[in-house]
C-alpha cells in the first residue's frame, strides 16, 4: 500500500537552514547536509529544500548545496526557490536533486510548467503554491488568494483554481504552504488541503502550521493529503521522524517504517 | 569481490545518472556513466536509468546507436537491471503520447495508470508483493518499501515475467525479469537500505 509521507523542510538561506515565523523573524537551524543526512537515517520519506539565498552567487552557492545532499543521502529530495527558466531547472536536476519546485515563476509564467514537465518530466516538477484565506472568511464559501516573495505580494489568482491550472498544465505534485497558518505550529489549513486534494488528481503535499504529530494525522485524515511537510517539530527536536511514524502507525495510517 | 567488473550507466541525455552512479559507488559497485555504443556494447553489466517521456528516450538510444548496442550487449550475456523508464524501454510498445516500439527484450506492453479515483503520478514509498525467489531479491523480504514515481506500467505478456508486484487501486508489475534482463519500475537508488540492498545484489549477479 502507498504510505503517506513525512517531508522535513529546510528553508535554506547563504547555505544555512533557517526557519521563521510567516516567512520573517529568520533564526539558524545548522547546516543543511547534516540536517538531511539525519533526516535521512531517521527515516524520512523525502526532503524539500528551499533557497532564499540573497548572496549574488546564488547559483553557486545552491548547486553546491545540492550536490553535497546528493552525495549523502538516498532518499528524493526537492529543491526551490527561485528557478526562473529550464537552463536554471536543469542546473539543479543535473547537481542531483530529484525534483524541482516553482513558484512565483510558474505564477508568472505559467507556460514554465508544461514546458518544464514536457522536457523534464512531471515527475520532477512541483508546483508550490503559497495560500492565504480572503477576508473577511466565509466558512461557507472560502477563497483563498495566492501570494508569492513569502506573502508580501498578493496575487489576482485564486488559490485552488491556480491548483487545478497548474496540474492541468502538467505539475506533478502541488505543494500547499498556508500563508495564514505557517509558522504558527497551530495546525495546517486542512479545508484549503481538502479542497485542493479534491479539485486535482495529483499528489497534495500540505504545508504550514505544523506543531503536533496530531496535526499530522490530520492533514491525512482530514486534509486528504498525500504527504505532510513540517520543519520546526523537526528541526528543533520536538519530535523524530520515527516517533512521528510509529504515532500515525497506530493511527491507521499507513506509514513506511525503517 | 564484485567490484572489479565495471558497470556501464547508459547515458542516452535523459535521467539523474549521478544519483545511479552514487548508489552504486556506496554499494561496493564500479560504475562507468556512457553514452558510447561500443563501450554499452562491450560491457559485463549495464543499468539503462531514466525518467521522462518513452518517445523521447527511445529515439535518442535509437540516434546514439544505443538501442542496438544494448540489445547485442544482451545477447552476449551481460547482465541489464532497467530503472524506472530505463524498465520500460525494455518492453516491446509504449501508448504513452502515441505508440512506441521499444527494446522489446521483454514482450509486453506500457500502459498508462488509467484507474478512477487513483492519483497520478504514482508517487511515494510503495511496498513489493507476490515476490518469486530470484538473486535480485536475496535478503529483501516481502512487503518492503521502494520509492516509486511514475505514470505508467508495465504488462508483461508472459506471467512467468513478473517477479513480483505492488498495488496501487490495482496491482501492477513492479519488477520484471526475463533471463539475465531485469526492470524496476521503482528507484532502488532512492530508496534506502532496500534500495541499496538490491543493486549490490545485481552486482553479483554473473
Amino acid at each position: 500500500m502507498l504510505a503517506k509521507r513525512i517531508i522535513p523542510c529546510l528553508d535554506v538561506r547563504d547555505g544555512r537552514v533557517v526557519k521563521g515565523t510567516h516567512f520573517v523573524n529568520l533564526v539558524d537551524a545548522g547546516d543543511p547536509v547534516e540536517a538531511a543526512s539525519r533526516y535521512d537515517s531517521e527515516g524520512a520519506d523525502e526532503l524539500v529544500f528551499l533557497d532564499i539565498t540573497a548572496s549574488s552567487d546564488r547559483r553557486e552557492i545552491v548547486t553546491r548545496m545540492v550536490r553535497a545532499v546528493a552525495d549523502r543521502i538516498f532518499i528524493p529530495f526537492t529543491v526551490g526557490g527561485g528557478l526562473r527558466t529550464l537552463e536554471d531547472i536543469q542546473a539543479i536536476l543535473r547537481a542531483g536533486a530529484d525534483k524541482i519546485s516553482l513558484n512565483t515563476s510558474a505564477i508568472e509564467n505559467p507556460d514554465l510548467i508544461s514546458e518544464a514537465s514536457r522536457y523534464f518530466g512531471s515527475q520532477c516538477i512541483v508546483v508550490a503554491i503559497d495560500a492565504r484565506r480572503v477576508q473577511p472568511w466565509n466558512p461557507d464559501a472560502p477563497h483563498w488568494e495566492v501570494t508569492t516573495h513569502g506573502g508580501r505580494v498578493t496575487r489576482s489568482r485564486e488559490a485552488v483554481d491556480w491548483a487545478v491550472a497548474a496540474a492541468e498544465a502538467g505539475a506533478g505534485e502541488i505543494l500547499l504552504t498556508s500563508m495564514d497558518c505557517d509558522g504558527t505550529q497551530n495546525g495546517y489549513d486542512n479545508i484549503l488541503n481538502a479542497r485542493v486534494a479534491e479539485k486535482v488528481d495529483i499528489p497534495v503535499i500540505a504545508s504550514g502550521g505544523c506543531g503536533s504529530l496530531e496535526h499530522i494525522a490530520d492533514a491525512f485524515i482530514e486534509g486528504n493529503a498525500s504527504a505532510a511537510l513540517a520543519a520546526s517539530i523537526f528541526h528543533f527536536g520536538h519530535h523524530t521522524i520515527s516517533e512521528t511514524k510509529r504515532y500515525l502507525r497506530e493511527r491507521g495510517i499507513p506509514v513506511r517504517l525503517t | 569481490m564484485t567490484d572489479a567488473i565495471e558497470t556501464v550507466i547508459v547515458d542516452y541525455g535523459m535521467g539523474n545518472l549521478r544519483s545511479v552512479e552514487k548508489a552504486l559507488e556506496n554499494v561496493g559497485g564500479c560504475p562507468l556513466i556512457s553514452g558510447d555504443p561500443e563501450k554499452v556494447r562491450r560491457a559485463d553489466r549495464l543499468i539503462l536509468p531514466g525518467v521522462g517521456a518513452f518517445g523521447d528516450a527511445m529515439s535518442n538510444l535509437r540516434r546514439k546507436r544505443l538501442d542496438i548496442a544494448v540489445q547485442q550487449a544482451v545477447q552476449d550475456g551481460a547482465p541489464l537491471l532497467g530503472l524506472c523508464l530505463g524498465l520500460q524501454l525494455l518492453f516491446t510498445r509504449s501508448e504513452e503520447f502515441g505508440s512506441h516500439e521499444g527494446l522489446n527484450l521483454i514482450p509486453g506492453a506500457v500502459l498508462k495508470i488509467d484507474e478512477p479515483g487513483l492519483r497520478v503520478p504514482h508517487v511515494g514509498w510503495n511496498q513489493i508483493e507476490g515476490a518469486r525467489q530470484n538473486p535480485l531479491l536475496e535478503g529483501i523480504a516481502e512487503g518492503s518499501y521502494f520509492y516509486f514515481v511514475h505514470s505508467f506500467y508495465v504488462k508483461p505478456d508472459n506471467p512467468e515475467d513478473v517477479l513480483c508486484w505492488t498495488s496501487y487501486g490495482f496491482r501492477f508489475c513492479s519488477i520484471a525479469c526475463r533471463g539475465k534482463v531485469w526492470g524496476a519500475q521503482f528507484h532502488p537508488e532512492k530508496s534506502q537500505e532496500a534500495g541499496k540492498r538490491l543493486l549490490r545484489n545485481f552486482l553479483t549477479i554473473l
